[in-house]
């Protein structure tokens, strides 16, 4: 069981730390968006940004899949549980994203409703097999790489003939999302959100591969570095696009070269195209509206679409007026300029989803960043 | 005319069947079967000459000195786990309880609510674990009680026990007596308890060879006690684990704590299936461990006493009382960065990529 400490070596991690200090260049920033919501966990839970120069700074990116599930969404989920009497089986952090009238999973289940936490599609299956009088519902969420499981739940319950299962699915896409905020007017004319590369997520890419980034490095000219999860793929990650930077140079390259290649895993990517198709567009918190960003069932497998099923009309429904989590999820903002933040807001009791789940950028930073004090912090951002 | 068939032994009652057996509504009805389910399964578990009074209370000897006393209900799922069960669970919780004001614990009370249909067989497998606790711990079970709930509204069994305890003269324990300064100690490896449960939750099953690290703790704080009269806190990192408990301290006693990540003794197994399930081991139960907070002088000497223990073998020290308002814990990574440690939000939710 030991896979943990070689990705964690304090003395590695520190003579990263001073090349990438003696390489970045004094008289610029360098404006780093890690994408993945699993980046921003890291940097904060082990305290990396002490060990950077100024120089680099983050902007924390909308790749936390609760973070980004619109209220109308969570809505249709209790809706499900509450009024259709189905066992909904969702995820952990899903349970506690707030939805409309200061309702969430977790108060709809204290309420009654059937909701179950599952680790994986698997257990939704299971949960379905075991349960043949009750209509279960998996609430599928989440980037790509939690969308093969579902497309293996699907395909299971069709080869077994499990009538009572469906899926509420709800996967999104990392490179839409990216190009969304890349075409953003923010970033591309009026240039407030400054925006030098990308770290990008590597679990997503152990799906996709890292092809599909190779448009954004040539098109607008942004250097994308694939990078793993642990802080020293990080520090890695951050000293590879300091010298593309440094180098004027905008490639993909690749960190995490131990799981991702350029095709990605074709059979997982088979098997999504089975089951799946591009919704034409699908409102994202934060971004709103993004075109051909998520993912539907297909016709094939329509009958396990629970959205058909129990015939889910979609509600848009606004964030609440204070939080401030959709200019957060673009970069615009940080969390402590929200003014709930920290105090209204807080994860026990949270407002926004970026407080809810550990991948949120308003909850890493209240939960790893307190004791600086908020001036120590704004300017370490 | 056929033979005299054989008369009936007078007073007889059928034992209770501790193999097939179940629980039955009747068990805590008040009637002769809850009279029966004590006297053969509890009273001869647990037997002491407080229980042989067989009345409602148990009448006790004043002690010398100042009492304590403190109570605990387990609810833990599954009720087996590998290095214990709920019964010596709820014999060391509550012993830790008290110990962890520097007492040594006199009495434990023990009420059960068990649910209609839970087998006899394993009732006593928990009872029977209980008493081997307790008495290795030396403290004895002195009063009890048995509810009955409907099938479904339990699961299985909870227990509650209570303890009461004795500060020895010229000890002052207490959660807000930290001071800026002061040395904080672990008594070992952090985390066993909440893996070993969570290896065996239905929807988790993976396998480990984390055993729990259940534990009566008081031997270990009285030595510790006696090395180190001047200990400051101590508390046992149960439900929340290390980060919950210094926070706890922390506000109580108005000071900021500062740990080093390096120091903190984590079995390389725990911190993996930790990774693995998307928790923090800071935050993970521990039922045999203590945290202390004592005067830097003493840290030394108090190191030794426990090393000395075998329930101390693994001690360290991992960091100190500062000086902060805020009563905020702050980590030095590994790598040298510096966190907040924060209170534990909610249940300890796992991450989902």
């Amino acid at each position: 069981m030991k896979y943990v400490d070689e990705f964690r070596d304090g003395k590695v991690a520190r003579s990263l730390a001073q090349t990438i200090a003696a390489e970045v260049r004094p008289e610029r920033r360098y404006h780093l968006m890690e994408f993945c919501g699993g980046h921003t966990h890291a940097i904060s839970r082990y305290g990396l940004r002490d060990l950077l120069p100024p120089e680099i700074r983050f902007i924390h990116g909308p790749g936390c899949p609760v973070c980004v599930l619109p209220i109308g969404r969570i809505d249709s989920a209790i809706e499900l549980a509450r009024d259709h009497g189905v066992i909904l089986c969702s995820y952990g952090d899903t349970l506690r994203v707030p939805a409309s009238e200061r309702m969430s999973l977790l108060r709809a289940k204290a309420e009654g409703a059937d909701i179950r936490m599952v680790y994986s599609s698997a257990d939704a299956l299971k949960i379905a097999r075991d349960n043949p009088e009750r209509e279960v519902v998996f609430f599928a969420i989440g980037f790509e790489t939690t969308t093969p499981p579902t497309a293996v739940a699907l395909r299971q319950a069709r080869t077994e003939g499990l009538k009572n299962f469906s899926v509420f699915a709800n996967h999104v896409l990392t490179p839409s999302a990216i190009q969304n905020i890349l075409e953003s007017p923010e970033v591309r004319e009026l240039g407030t959100i400054p925006l030098d590369g990308f770290i990008g997520p590597s679990h997503v890419s152990t799906i996709i591969g890292s092809r599909p980034y190779e448009f954004f490095a040539e098109e607008f000219q942004k250097p994308v570095v694939i990078a793993g999860f642990e802080p020293l793929d990080v520090l890695q990650s951050v000293l590879m696009l300091v010298r593309q930077l440094n180098e004027g140079r905008a490639e993909v390259e690749n960190q995490f070269s131990r799981a991702v290649t350029r095709e990605g895993n074709l059979k997982a990517q088979a098997l999504v195209a089975e089951v799946f198709e591009l919704r034409d567009r699908f409102e994202w918190r934060g971004l709103g509206e993004v075109p051909y960003s998520a993912l539907r069932i297909r016709e094939a497998y329509r009958d396990l679409d629970a959205e058909v099923r129990f015939d889910l009309p979609y509600r848009s429904v606004p964030d609440h007026k204070a939080c401030e989590c959709g200019t957060i999820l673009r970069g615009l903002k940080q969390p402590q300029d929200c003014k709930v933040f920290g105090t209204v807001c807080t994860p026990d009791n949270p407002l926004g989803s970026c407080m809810v789940s550990a991948e949120g950028a308003c909850a890493a930073y209240y939960t790893y960043g307190q004791f600086k004090g908020s001036a120590e912090v704004a300017e370490a951002s | 005319m056929s033979a005299n068939p054989k008369p009936l032994k007078h007073g007889y009652i059928r034992p209770l069947d501790l193999k097939h057996g179940k629980v039955e509504m009747s068990h805590g009805g008040g009637g002769r079967a809850m009279a029966q389910l004590i006297d053969e399964l509890f009273q001869q578990a647990f037997d002491n000459p407080w229980l042989r009074q067989a009345n409602d209370q148990a009448l006790l000897t004043r002690p010398e000195g100042r009492i304590v006393m403190a109570t605990d209900s387990h609810v833990v799922s599954p009720l087996f786990f590998p290095g214990g069960d709920i019964g010596s669970l709820s014999v060391h919780g509550t012993i830790n309880d008290v110990a962890t004001s520097g007492a040594r614990p006199l009495w434990l009370s023990a009420g059960f609510i068990l649910e209609e249909g839970f087998p006899l067989a394993d009732l006593k497998r928990i009872v029977d674990s209980m008493a081997t606790a307790a008495e290795k711990a030396r403290v004895p079970i002195v009063t009890g009680d048995t509810k009955v709930v409907e099938r479904g509204k339990g699961d299985g069994v909870f227990i509650n026990t209570t303890g009461v305890g004795v500060v020895p003269d010229g000890i002052e324990i207490s959660g807000d007596r930290a001071r800026p300064g002061d040395r904080i100690l672990v008594s070992g490896y952090l985390g066993d308890h909440g893996v070993a449960i969570m290896s065996l939750r239905e929807n988790l099953s993976f396998s480990t060879n984390i055993v729990s690290d259940s534990a009566a703790l008081h031997d270990l704080i009285a030595a510790m006690l006696q090395a180190a009269p001047d200990i400051h806190c101590l508390r046992d990192p149960t439900r929340g684990g290390l980060a919950s408990t210094l926070n706890e301290i922390a506000r109580q006693s108005g000071v900021g704590m500062a740990i080093r990540e390096e120091d903190i003794p984590i079995r390389e197994e725990v911190d993996a299936a930790c990774e693995l399930l998307g928790l923090d081991p800071l935050y993970v139960a521990n039922e045999g461990k203590v945290v202390a907070i004592c005067p830097a002088a003493s840290a030394d000497a108090l190191l030794a006493a426990m090393h000395l223990h075998p329930l101390g073998l693994d001690a360290a020290i991992i960091g100190e009382v500062i000086e902060d308002s805020h009563g905020f814990v702050q980590m030095e990574t590994s790598f040298g960065g510096r966190r907040n440690v924060d209170w534990l939000s909610g249940e300890q939710l796992p991450r989902i990529c």
